[in-house]
């Protein structure tokens, strides 16, 4: 985990650095703002992983001597097939539609999202059909 | 729900004889699936087929460029030819297809991973894909016909004043869709990466595909919600009668190019990071040899995603409002890491056994074609240069250079992963003749365009003024066009005269990675037994234990220490 904060965190750094030339050089807001963003968007995820990197135990990935049966066990649930991405795409797509042709698409547009939200937190994490 | 279990060392072949996968069938199992193999294949095709759709409009825009005054389209289908060109190759064929097709199969595969991060967000990223690029050309159906203000949609020619109907709408709501499914596919890349790797791959042990692809994540997750935002706000502009780009009402024109751009940098290394990191692979493999430089490939990769956030500028020199020297000096910046690459690849192949298959020589042509295409790069960050040659033919060579380089890193990819895909080696005659069209293709096609640009012709124009010079090196790169679209009709013609032909077996081109440790196609859950992870290459160290990878830094060879329980 540590690799994985370290490489964010200095990414964020960069942007930091980047974004104060760039602001007091340039004095220009657009660019300004969107560097600062990006600074935010790295030390974000940055900092929770290096605040959990010092205190979780070592992962089997993060070991360079581990064996593959350290890593035996449940390592995570995932689910099965499962129709809901399909009806939420469908969903966002006719309410893109309802952007062009019309408000009328979002009743199938937001009925399908709707239907997908409903069915997936039903779901779960049981998963579809197997 | 399927709970998986971490593959032992213990577990083998015959534990888990045949699939024991019993889900849907048919187009319900396309619906409902959620397997990373088969959304990727999914993007694959759909992918390719855009490639298809995209460079049949190439082929129409260059035949009517073949004379001054071509009279094949009108100006208006011209117009929207050349938006939807751009549009369909960028945004639903390169970029799909470099983070969401190959990447998709291979990235869980290449750590040891059963699957994506987020399977149900990964299958909802396809439909939206699928959904958006429907969107997007489904506005050649409409009565005014499609988008035609270009791929990048400057203000004000995107207002509703100067261009109204439904095709603009349905080209913002296509972006908008694939705009989406490009921000869950690098959530989904990254946490995979960060949370699904084998025991013992550590970071700096990924290969550089993955390691590519996880900084492209990181890549997509700063720059898609830029243009996303932007698309929303060009609607409202469009529709709800709000001026953030117009001057009328007190907006500014100029920064739907900063917001575009901001997006538009990146997104050239979004899509140029997967076909690295397929190159590298491809040049390592059939070069018998590891990567030379590993980590200082990675440093290279990631010093690229720091730069590409403060090169946007570049694409707007002219346009008098932003600061020349900073935008210069880092453009000209993003020229050193890319130089690394270009050493560290030249240094992979030094004194290696290297093997011609095509998939190398897509590598290789990869190498040259991206070098022409990244030189030119260097000669637009200059600004005086790039005030003579903006908006010109120089500009459309350059980029051709660059994306085509892209589209022979793409076809290096699927050569070498399309046996651990499907199950079956794509025929090598017809590939190399695809190789030697696409190749020498492109280079008729973009060389002459750099004259012309050099001559002044500029970008956008469907009739020319008649000076021979002109015509001569006009029709010179249709030809060339005409090469690359054979090149494409060879490849289509292989998939169907090697369909089920030549057995691939589990590990056909003696590769050095994980993917090539567990059977073609893969099975669900993609293994059913690991090798010890001690190198960037577990494979080539288990198939060839002789010939061990050496630790970095060291001459030690790796895991030693553990021999007697591997």
């Amino acid at each position: 985990m540590k690799v994985e904060a370290k490489m964010l965190l200095f990414l964020g750094l960069f942007f930091g650095a980047m974004c104060a030339v760039y602001w007091n050089w340039s004095l220009e807001n657009a660019g300004g703002v969107m560097m600062f963003a990006g600074m935010l968007l790295c030390f974000l995820p940055g900092s929770y992983y290096y605040w959990w990197s010092r205190r979780m135990k070592e992962r089997p990935e993060d070991n360079p001597n581990a064996t593959q049966a350290e890593g035996a066990g449940v390592i995570d649930t995932f689910p099965g097939s499962s129709i809901f991405p399909f009806v939420l795409g469908m969903g966002a797509f006719f309410t893109v539609l309802a952007l062009v042709f019309g408000v009328w698409l979002l009743v199938p547009g937001l009925a399908l999202a709707g239907w997908a939200f409903l069915g997936g937190i039903g779901e779960g994490r049981r998963g579809g059909t197997h | 729900m399927t709970d998986v279990l971490a593959p032992t060392p213990t577990q083998h072949h015959d534990d888990h004889h045949g699939d024991e996968h019993h889900g849907p069938t048919g187009i319900v199992k396309w619906l409902t699936t959620t397997d990373h193999k088969i959304i990727g294949l999914s993007y694959t095709v759909t992918s390719v087929l855009m490639l298809v759709i995209g460079g049949f409009f190439a082929e129409i825009i260059r035949l009517q460029l073949s004379s001054p005054n071509g009279s094949l389209v009108s100006l208006a289908q011209y117009n929207e030819l050349f938006t939807m060109h751009g549009s369909v190759m960028i945004y639903l064929f390169v970029g799909p297809f470099a983070f969401g097709a190959l990447a998709n199969i291979i990235v869980p595969i290449q750590i040891g991973a059963p699957d994506m991060a987020f399977p149900r967000l990964n299958a909802l990223s396809y439909w939206l894909y699928l959904t958006g690029s429907i969107t997007m050309l489904s506005g050649f159906f409409t009565s005014g016909g499609a988008a035609n203000f270009g791929w990048v949609g400057y203000a004000p020619l995107s207002n509703s004043l100067n261009t109204p109907g439904a095709g603009a709408d349905l080209w913002i709501g296509g972006l908008l869709l694939t705009g989406f499914s490009a921000i869950f596919t690098g959530v989904n890349l990254t946490a995979t990466i960060f949370y699904l790797r084998a025991p013992g791959m550590t970071m700096f042990r990924m290969p550089i595909f993955t390691w590519n692809l996880l900084v492209t994540g990181i890549l997509i997750l700063l720059a898609f919600p830029v243009l996303t935002a932007g698309l929303i706000m060009l609607y409202c502009d469009r529709h709800f009668g709000t001026h953030i780009f117009s001057n009328t009402g007190g907006g500014v024109p100029v920064l739907w190019q900063h917001i575009f751009w901001f997006w538009g940098h990146p997104e050239v290394y979004i899509l140029a990071l997967p076909m690295f990191g397929m190159v590298t692979e491809v040049i390592a493999v059939f070069s018998k040899k590891p990567v030379f430089g590993y980590k200082g490939m990675i440093f290279a990769t990631l010093t690229i995603a720091a730069l590409s956030l403060g090169v946007w500028a570049h694409h707007m020199f002219t346009t008098g409002v932003v600061l020349l020297p900073f935008f210069s000096i880092m453009s000209l910046l993003i020229a050193v890491p890319t130089g690394i690459k270009m050493f560290n690849w030249i240094g992979t192949m030094w004194r290696g056994q290297i093997w011609f298959s095509t998939a190398m020589l897509m590598s290789l042509g990869f190498l040259f074609t991206f070098l022409i295409g990244g030189l030119t790069g260097i000669y637009l960050a200059s600004p005086p240069l790039d005030f003579f040659t903006h908006d010109t033919y120089f500009v459309v060579a350059h980029f051709h250079s660059v994306v085509m380089a892209l589209v022979l890193g793409a076809m290096a990819g699927l050569f070498y992963w399309g046996p651990k895909i499907t199950g079956y080696i794509l025929d090598e005659r017809l590939g190399k003749a695809q190789f030697w069209f696409l190749f020498l293709g492109s280079q008729v096609f973009t060389f002459p365009q750099y004259l012309l640009g050099l001559y002044g012709m500029s970008r956008r124009m469907a009739v020319y003024p008649e000076q021979p010079q002109w015509q001569h090196l006009n029709e010179l790169s249709t030809l060339g066009a005409l090469m690359i679209g054979v090149s494409t009709i060879l490849f289509v013609i292989n998939i169907g005269y090697s369909w089920k032909k030549y057995p691939a077996g589990d590990n056909p081109w003696d590769a050095q990675t994980l993917e090539w440790f567990t059977t073609s196609p893969p099975p669900h859950h993609n293994f059913y037994r690991l090798p010890q992870i001690r190198s960037e290459r577990p494979t080539w160290d288990y198939n060839h234990p002789e010939h061990r990878s050496l630790e970095h830094g060291t001459d030690h060879v790796v895991g030693a220490e553990t021999e007697a329980h591997a």
